[in-house]
């Protein structure tokens, strides 16, 4: 089992992409279970979601608190002294960033991937919502998913002309990081 | 067929299925989105059905009775501080013995104020003479809300399904939606005997004397008990339509020789489930999930704790002053019982207080310890309590 977290701030569509992850996995066969650390839900305020995909039913209802992998949708997050709390031993971040990954890697001390999804976002959709972006790197890092698997969650949910942008991202964002990097990461056996 | 969705969705999927022809909600916090997503699946034209979107809680009880006494198949859903404000009209569809489906998203009773998971909303309407079905998983949800208008229909008593607010409500997961087809098979258009008709017209709810009260409450107590044979029966005729097996009253999983069990309600179970191959060191454990809590199957949790020592009764709701709630009604049944085990009663997760897997651990390490303990909250924090007053 392969357990996520994502954090991000209320209104940046943290719980989407944690059950768009989840769809994916679905797409795939595999089990999967996605909910969000229940906040108040207020926007901007920090807000945590989970994803765990399994090659077997899940039955536990716990919180994650020992993550393989952080996705991060706001940099400005990384403050938080409590960031990477039980994310295990050499567990990577991807991270909405538009500073340097190896900056960022130093100064946290982790594998660390930057992506401008914002950035890409604004562009292609008009709208700077990093989620679709970072999903969409995450595969292609991590080799989890095939990237037509979230392009098929995603059109559980959007249609026409949100779709194909959303498709043209997906393509767009996965170009930008190295396929693979985290494949041959202890962390990314296959769930 | 399977999906993966968030419980909220496929409860209102599953409603639909049960072609309800009236939903009275009020629509805000602390709904859930089952109403919500019901309302879409009218709008779209998916779902016939009068909804009527109410400004109280109270009122949408006092709605869906009066759909129901016309002979109605109705639904409505709440949780918290809104189950309390439909206690007064809870009480009156029970007595009334008006057949109403409702799926409470269990969460926390104010103040202090909170949104989040416990039980203790439905656990304060134990006495309102409802059917009360804890489901452990998303998938007993959908499956229990179907099963539930066939045991309301058959007893003419109401049916609560407590679902798990947050922890199920809000977690996607993979389950199996039926078809409309298989739904239609089992549950069969509702054809309430004593609804209201204007060309024959009858009083309900009217005035009894010192006379007949007790008579009516009796009938209702009766009533319940004898709704355990019902709910058994439905479950096995659901089981055998849907394929999957479904505990009835309460389920049991764990070898026969275990001298350890525990047993919980609601969503706890599967991480219990869990945690026992996580922690193998732990002595055998066997896990019951009580599925009924009204009617209180007491002959069924004593068979199910025979050969036991020790039984832990994990809940999730508190009766200040006293203590838990399910322990003690377990307690009082285990009485009763030839070699009964100790009977150990602990409340953990109130007001969403994650329940992690190493509640497993410390549940048999504070046994371990103890000599019986009548009551505990094992998961608190004694640091962050004021100075004793």
């Amino acid at each position: 089992m392969i357990e996520i977290r994502i954090h991000g701030r209320g209104g940046q569509g943290n719980v989407v992409a944690a059950y768009l992850l989840a769809a994916a996995a679905f797409e795939e066969g595999r089990y999967v279970q996605a909910f969000p650390n229940f906040g108040a839900e207020r926007r901007g305020a920090p807000v945590t979601a989970f994803v765990r995909i399994s090659d077997s039913p899940i039955r536990r209802r716990c919180q994650v608190l020992e993550p393989a992998y952080l996705i991060v949708q706001d940099d400005a997050l990384l403050h938080l002294p409590d960031i990477t709390a039980g994310l295990q031993a050499g567990g990577p971040l991807l991270v909405n960033s538009n500073r340097d990954s190896a900056e960022l890697a130093a100064r946290l001390d982790r594998t660390v991937v930057a992506l401008p999804a914002s950035a890409l976002a604004q562009e292609i959709l008009g709208r700077p919502v990093p989620n679709t972006a970072l999903l969409s790197a995450f595969l292609e890092l991590t080799g989890l998913l095939p990237r037509a698997a979230l392009i098929k969650a995603l059109g559980e949910r959007f249609h026409g002309a949100v779709l194909d942008n959303n498709r043209q991202l997906v393509e767009r964002a996965a170009a930008q990081v190295s396929a693979g990097a985290w494949q041959e990461d202890e962390h990314a056996v296959r769930a | 067929m399977q999906y993966a969705l968030e419980g909220s969705q496929a409860l209102a999927r599953t409603v639909a299925l049960c072609r309800p022809q009236v939903i009275a909600a009020y629509p805000i916090t602390p709904q859930t989105h089952i109403v919500e997503n019901l309302s879409k699946l009218i709008a779209d034209g998916a779902l016939e059905c009068e909804l009527v979107s109410v400004e109280s809680e109270f009122s949408a009880a006092s709605v869906v009775l009066g759909a129901v006494a016309a002979g109605a198949r109705a639904y409505t859903a709440s949780s918290s501080q809104g189950i309390l404000l439909m206690s007064e009209v809870l009480y009156n569809i029970a007595g009334l013995r008006l057949p109403l489906v409702m799926t409470c998203a269990n969460r926390a009773v104010s103040a202090p104020l909170s949104i989040w998971n416990d039980q203790q909303d439905s656990m304060a309407v134990r006495d309102a003479g409802w059917i009360q079905l804890y489901c452990a998983t998303n998938q007993e949800a959908v499956d229990t809300t179907i099963q539930a208008y066939q045991i309301a229909e058959q007893t003419e008593l109401p049916v609560m399904v407590c679902v798990d607010g947050f922890t199920l409500t809000h977690t996607l997961e993979v389950l199996d939606i039926p078809d409309q087809e298989q739904v239609d098979r089992f549950l069969p258009p509702f054809n309430f005997e004593r609804g209201l008709d204007p060309s024959n017209p009858i009083s309900i709810g009217t005035l009894v004397s010192p006379d007949y009260f007790t008579e009516a409450r009796y009938d209702h107590h009766r009533a319940l008990n004898n709704a355990q044979q019902a709910i058994v029966a439905t479950a096995a005729a659901w089981g055998t339509v849907c394929g999957r097996h479904q505990d009835a009253l309460l389920g049991v999983d764990g070898p026969q020789e275990a001298r350890f069990g525990i047993l919980t309600l609601g969503s706890i179970a599967g991480t219990l489930l869990d945690a026992r191959e996580q922690y193998q060191g732990s002595p055998a454990t066997r896990l019951l999930t009580l599925r009924a809590f009204r009617p209180f199957p007491a002959d069924a949790i004593r068979e199910a704790c025979g050969g036991l020592t020790d039984l832990v009764v994990l809940e999730r709701a508190l009766s200040p002053g006293s203590g838990g709630i399910v322990g003690n009604e377990v307690r009082a049944a285990l009485s009763e019982m030839h070699d009964a085990p100790r009977v150990h009663n602990f409340t953990v997760g109130l007001g969403g207080r994650d329940v992690p897997l190493d509640i497993y651990p410390r549940i048999h390490e504070a046994v371990r310890a103890g000599s019986g303990i009548p009551f505990d909250i094992l998961d608190l924090e004694p640091h962050k309590l004021p100075a004793a007053g």
